[in-house]
């Protein structure tokens, strides 16, 4: 990758196919790395990294510590609970206390959208968007893209089929959005009440029935449905919802053979995806999990690294 | 007080259709006369005279829904500081919406408003009271005792009435005191957690989207209701040519309806918003720009009766917050005449018919003795330069808060001069 010509990585919007392929390279990098026994790189050495969530998340957030450890960079966490604060009214406060502390990168989860964009106007140092409401979530996509990319060896032409909680989902919109830039063919299904009003021109061909729209799939991408909006408020109930898109070995079977089975976790077994096919042959999910932590470290070396230097390259990780 | 008289301006006054050449001239805060023929009548003795050469003069401009802090919330605007900005953008009248702490429900409140405004305002404030106690929705307020105070409508403000029973008695029952019930229309549940409009630029920002229905059943069903009680009803905010079809057809079925819509629905849309930008999270909601096309037309037309700021002063405690959690408003009142004025220049709204829409008919509807030049009027007159280019800079905003969607705007035309019952309160 040459030049990573962004400071902040907010969302997948904005970013083009190079930006997208060069970060996926880097990425490739840090799977070998973190397959090491020595996993650790000199890399950020001297640069400190906050994780500021403002909604709990034990996955992402140990993702990116990780990524930041494996760098060489000082890591710290902090939890802000939503409970005791209105929501959003310590955002800007907590941001200006940190960014005294000169961070070099904050990590940023917050329950409302536009939250990530919001603090990287108010920091001097390089924002990454760790998930912000209903809006983006780009490292997600990132490590899906990686894991498609490295089984199926591309992602230009596959077929990918988005199922279930569209409308509440950042993962949703983010992946739209690489998948399309990177030329892949994107499918959502989802009951009606559970799409976003203008979904048609999103990028993503509608499908109401799982047999229709996983037909042919190269990739069948679960999306968690939170538990408080499934009894009666956006589907009727969760047996009715698993019964017509939960993730069985029937529906499967519309995909193609080699379809691969994802989930940006955690998991509702048997509401949105059977025990089976999640701990089954095509499921990556674990996969997603080690690429998680590859694409955060190649984010932050691009956006910490690349920018500052003018360009990496294509010198890699620094042992 | 000594006379004035304005020479040589070019005289809009709606309420007599005229639009020519001519002389105003004042006696003790009183038009004496306004139009072509004053200039022939010669001056007063002793009176001062001005060339106002170049410069259009209208009745002083009636803003019918500007929310103030006072009392309550000072911080973001004082009954004072609101008629300060009122004067600079030319308006010499306006109606305080109820949405105060507390609540306008009472009569020491509505005389409390009009004492401070007698004392500290620089332009005529007149009260709203609230149409149900609180404006929780579920008593209505004494509406006789309160407009024997002096209040000059009743409103559920910013809150939408969502009780359709409470709503048919406060109708009938405001009838019989000839009032105005002006009321926003926002389902409850439909629009329940939405903050922009529904569409493709709220699913990509990931911001729940309040959808059309929820402004149009709910003005719907006001308008049989309205039908129903023969009361006097006025949509206070209407954003959709839907609301503006739906009361064509209330008018035509002889429903007594009026409606307003913010200069923000006239100059603005959805996609203004960007990336987050809270200063322009408003309710409604700004829509399509087919939509503000379309509502630029119903005015036009006169379909849409007048214009408000809907100014509401909003800080950054409640405004620099991630775009759902920030509060709805934007300052309007230094704004709304420049803002407007951009309809005449594009050629897409009368100026006579702009006029009215700012001044003559607010008054006509609300019952004020505002909105006219005609001799015997209070000398409330607003002077305004068609073609002075300015730019909106947050430093000379005089409103104490400063969430003003138009900031950086270029506009062309602005009141150079305000008079209030004859004397000066603004000048360029």
């Amino acid at each position: 990758m040459d030049f990573f010509p962004h400071r902040h990585l907010l969302g997948i919007k904005g970013l083009n196919e190079r930006d997208i392929t060069g970060l996926l390279d880097l990425a490739d990098e840090a799977v070998k790395i973190s397959r090491q026994r020595e996993k650790k790189t000199s890399t950020l050495r001297g640069l400190t990294q906050i994780n500021l969530f403002f909604e709990a998340s034990t996955r992402t957030q140990s993702s990116f510590e990780l990524a930041g450890k494996r760098l060489g960079a000082d890591v710290m966490n902090m939890s802000v609970g939503n409970s005791s604060v209105k929501k959003g009214e310590t955002l800007i406060d907590t941001a200006m206390t940190l960014n005294a502390m000169h961070p070099d990168v904050l990590v940023v989860r917050h329950s409302s959208a536009g939250a990530a964009a919001l603090l990287a106007q108010k920091v001097s140092c390089s924002v990454i968007n760790a998930g912000d409401g209903q809006h983006e979530h780009p490292t997600q996509a990132l490590l899906d893209a990686l894991t498609i990319r490295r089984a199926k060896g591309k992602l230009s032409r596959i077929i990918v089929a988005i199922c279930g909680d569209v409308l509440h989902s950042r993962v949703a919109r983010s992946n739209i959005l690489l998948l399309n830039q990177m030329g892949a063919r994107v499918r959502v299904v989802a009951p009606a009440t559970l799409l976003p009003a203008g979904i048609a021109e999103m990028g993503a061909e509608v499908y109401h029935s799982m047999e229709e729209g996983l037909k042919d799939a190269d990739v069948v991408m679960m999306l968690r449905l939170q538990r408080e909006r499934m009894a009666g408020a956006f589907v009727p109930s969760v047996r009715e919802y698993f019964r017509y898109y939960g993730l069985d070995a029937q529906k499967l079977k519309a995909a193609k053979d080699d379809a691969l089975v994802m989930h940006p976790g955690p998991m509702n077994r048997g509401v949105e995806i059977a025990s089976e096919i999640a701990d089954g042959p095509q499921s990556v999910i674990e996969q997603q999990v080690e690429m998680g932590v590859a694409v955060r470290m190649a984010v932050m070396e691009a956006l910490l690294v690349s920018q500052h230097q003018g360009g990496l390259n294509n010198q890699g990780f620094r042992a | 007080m000594t006379d004035l008289v304005l020479t040589n301006l070019r005289i809009i006054d709606p309420s007599r259709n005229l639009d020519e050449t001519g002389t105003i001239v004042i006696r003790d805060g009183v038009i004496l006369a306004a139009g072509s023929d004053a200039t022939r009548q010669g001056h007063p003795e002793g009176a001062t005279v001005q060339d106002c050469r170049g410069l259009v003069a209208v009745p002083g401009l009636v803003d019918a829904r500007v929310f103030v802090g006072e009392p309550g919330a000072e911080h973001r605007e004082t009954i004072a500081s609101a008629a300060q900005a009122a004067a600079v953008g030319g308006i010499t009248s306006f109606i305080a919406m109820p949405d105060t702490d507390p609540v306008i429900d009472d009569i020491a409140l509505v005389e409390f408003v009009m004492k401070t405004a007698r004392d500290k305002a620089v332009v005529n404030v007149y009260p709203a009271a609230a149409l149900t106690k609180g404006l929780h929705g579920t008593e209505m307020t004494e509406f006789g005792l309160l407009s024997e105070a002096g209040a000059v409508c009743f409103t559920n403000g910013r809150a939408a009435l969502h009780d359709t029973l409470v709503l048919r008695r406060a109708m009938t029952y405001a009838r019989e005191f000839g009032m105005v019930i002006a009321l926003e229309s926002r389902d409850k549940y439909l629009g329940a957690g939405g903050v922009m409009n529904e569409g493709l630029l709220a699913s990509w920002l990931g911001l729940s989207g309040v959808p059309r229905e929820a402004e149009i059943i709910p003005l719907e069903r006001d308008l049989r209701v309205a039908g129903l009680t023969r009361a006097a009803y006025h949509a206070a905010k209407i954003s959709l040519p839907e609301s503006v079809d739906a009361i064509t057809l209330a008018r035509s079925r002889g429903v007594n309806v009026t409606s307003g819509i913010s200069i923000n629905h006239l100059s603005l849309n959805e996609n203004d918003i960007g990336e987050y930008r809270t200063f322009f999270k408003v309710t409604p909601p700004l829509r399509g720009e087919d939509d503000r096309k379309a509502m630029v037309q119903a005015l036009a037309d006169g379909r849409i009766d007048i214009i408000v700021s809907s100014h509401d002063p909003q800080d950054v405690d409640t405004k620099r917050l991630p775009f759902a959690d920030a509060a709805d408003g934007a300052i309007g009142l230094e704004t709304m005449l420049a803002a407007a004025l951009r309809l005449y220049h594009s050629g897409e709204v009368p100026l006579i018919r702009l006029i009215d829409a700012l001044s003559t008919r607010p008054a006509q509807i609300f019952g004020l003795d505002a909105g006219t030049l005609k001799p015997g009027a209070r000398a409330d007159i607003t002077l305004i330069d068609l073609d002075e280019p300015w730019v909106v800079a947050k430093e000379a905003i005089v409103s104490r808060s400063k969430n003003t969607p138009f900031e950086n705007a270029r506009f062309t035309g602005r009141a150079v001069r305000t008079y209030v019952a004859g004397k000066c309160v603004h000048s360029l």
